[in-house]
């Protein structure tokens, strides 16, 4: 069984936006969601700049229960119900009765880690002798399903309810994974989305390993700078997306509007092998990804109008353009449309793929590429290998029929999808 | 503070953790909190807190236990209390 699947529906928690409008007109003027944020200098951090979803003017009441409210610290978690609910919502769905659940309808909504601040207090509490008072939701804060769990019984969805976990690509990876679920048949409909915590226990790390930029603390929207000649370490972000991924018969049944068709993707890794390792990715298996990516999706590469790389900001980024040209045989002036939105995101990590994901497919609803912030001066080694003008600096009209996008991640994980823009509507 | 008093205090910090289709004027003094109001046995523990922190007492797990009711969480929460006095 092998059958068509589309994009129904989205949400978005992101730092520059938190509706798909204000997300999509933060991308076409190049608004950043990087600030400044008091905290990490406060706790002495070297980069004190980070992207943060503002959900204060957001009602959390249309998306739990007072007492759901209670005590909720894990700030991924609320990130990814809101994308998830409003996902579903921008699909026309609802959830399912309260008698029986959806059946045909499941979740693959990942994480990295969640609800840090809240296990800090239980840890708190535990080393002060004080177990007894943690109370109901500690766990179900912080277990890595937490957010599938969630939203599984808001929703009420039957099939599988589960939460993947592999880095940087875990966003673009779930949306693959619920694909292959229901091109094989065995789901209707899947939320395939992905959230990140934020706060400097989630970030600290990264800090510590001297891979964030130390020199935008005053200046935090330059701060984020793929693809450029002083690109210096990726600016942590946090948040959440979601994509309703939808057999096209089940869409084309209820009338629903098609954002995208998912034509094919790859999953691999490099094994750590070749150059990989646990923090780089090995060219060889990146190459590999990208190629079998467009070899399942039935297209040539000479199709692909544009790319929407991982390209975090870091040494990497040359690297990164040059494993595109070797897998696509193309390059200088033949070489796609480029962009990264980590240039306003910064890097949400564990929700990049999902929020990146929607980013791009955006782009065919907006007829237009978002442009490359903070990319005013391309990399050397980049303009070695393709044409400046395959870097839009600002958003461009056009009509945009197939977009790649890829993400790499710690643990020498790769993930490519190829989308493109539905001809059933 | 009045027995009284410590009813409605008592209503009112159970009120959130009703299920939807239970209404709070059904809550009574015989209500038993999981076969009669529905309350999630989870969601017993996060109320045992409650009680807790509103009437400044300490409820041991025995408490807990013996705690099947409203009445017996009043007669728990007022024994509690004369024996801080």
């Amino acid at each position: 069984m092998s059958r068509r699947v589309v994009v129904t529906g989205m949400g978005v928690c992101a730092p520059n936006g938190v509706t798909l409008d204000d997300f999509a007109k933060s991308l076409s003027l190049g608004k950043s969601g990087i600030a400044f944020q008091s905290e990490l200098k406060d706790k002495g951090f070297g980069c004190q700049i980070a992207g943060k979803p503002d959900i204060t003017n957001i009602d959390l009441n249309n998306y739990f229960t007072p007492i759901q409210q209670k005590g909720l610290q894990a700030s991924g978690l609320v990130y990814g119900v809101i994308a998830g609910k409003d996902a579903w919502l921008d699909a026309g769905l609802s959830p399912s009765s309260q008698e029986e659940p959806d059946w045909d309808s499941g979740i693959i909504y990942g994480t990295g880690i969640s609800g840090v601040d809240k296990f800090r207090e239980a840890v708190y509490l535990v080393d002060r002798g004080d177990t007894r008072r943690l109370g109901s939701t500690a766990v179900i804060q912080t277990m890595a399903s937490g957010i599938s769990a969630y939203l599984g019984g808001m929703l009420g969805c039957g099939n599988q309810v589960t939460t993947n976990s592999s880095a940087c690509i875990t966003g673009t990876e779930g949306i693959l994974m619920a694909y292959d679920r229901i091109r094989s048949g065995k789901a209707e409909r899947m939320l395939a989305g992905s959230c990140s915590d934020s706060g400097p226990y989630v970030w600290g790390g990264f800090d510590a390993m001297r891979i964030l930029p130390r020199n935008y603390n005053d200046n935090p929207e330059e701060g984020s700078r793929p693809m450029s000649a002083n690109a210096s370490g990726f600016v942590p972000g946090s948040g959440a997306a979601a994509l309703v991924v939808e057999s096209l018969e089940s869409a084309q049944q209820r009338g629903a509007r098609i954002y995208a068709e998912i034509l094919g993707g790859s999953i691999n890794s490099g094994g750590h092998r070749a150059g990989g390792s646990m923090t780089a990715p090995n060219s060889l298996a990146v190459q590999r990804c990208i190629l079998q990516a467009v070899e399942e999706s039935g297209i040539e590469a000479a199709e692909i109008d544009a790319i929407n790389g991982h390209l975090t900001a870091t040494a990497k980024d040359p690297v990164e353009i040059k494993n595109w040209c070797q897998a696509l045989g193309r390059s200088a002036v033949d070489f796609p449309y480029i962009n990264s939105f980590k240039g306003t995101l910064g890097h949400c990590l564990a929700a990049a793929g999902s929020i990146e994901s929607v980013a791009s497919i955006l782009q065919f609803k907006e007829g237009r590429i978002f442009g490359n912030r903070n990319c005013q001066q391309i990399h050397p080694l980049i303009l070695e290998q393709i044409e400046a003008s395959r870097i839009p600096r600002e958003t461009m009209d056009i009509e945009l029929k197939i977009i790649a996008k890829a993400s790499f991640g710690f643990g020498d994980v790769n993930a490519c999808i190829i989308f493109s823009a539905c001809k059933e509507n | 503070m009045a027995h009284a008093q410590r009813y409605e205090q008592l209503k009112a910090l159970m009120t959130p953790y009703l299920p939807e289709d239970v209404n709070p004027d059904e809550i009574s003094p015989e209500s038993h909190f999981i076969n009669e109001l529905n309350i999630n046995s989870a969601h017993l523990v996060d109320i045992i807190l409650d009680v807790e922190d509103t009437f400044d007492i300490r409820l041991e797990n025995e408490d807990m236990d013996a705690m099947q009711t409203v009445k017996d969480a009043l007669e728990i929460i007022d024994s509690k209390l004369r024996n801080q006095d």
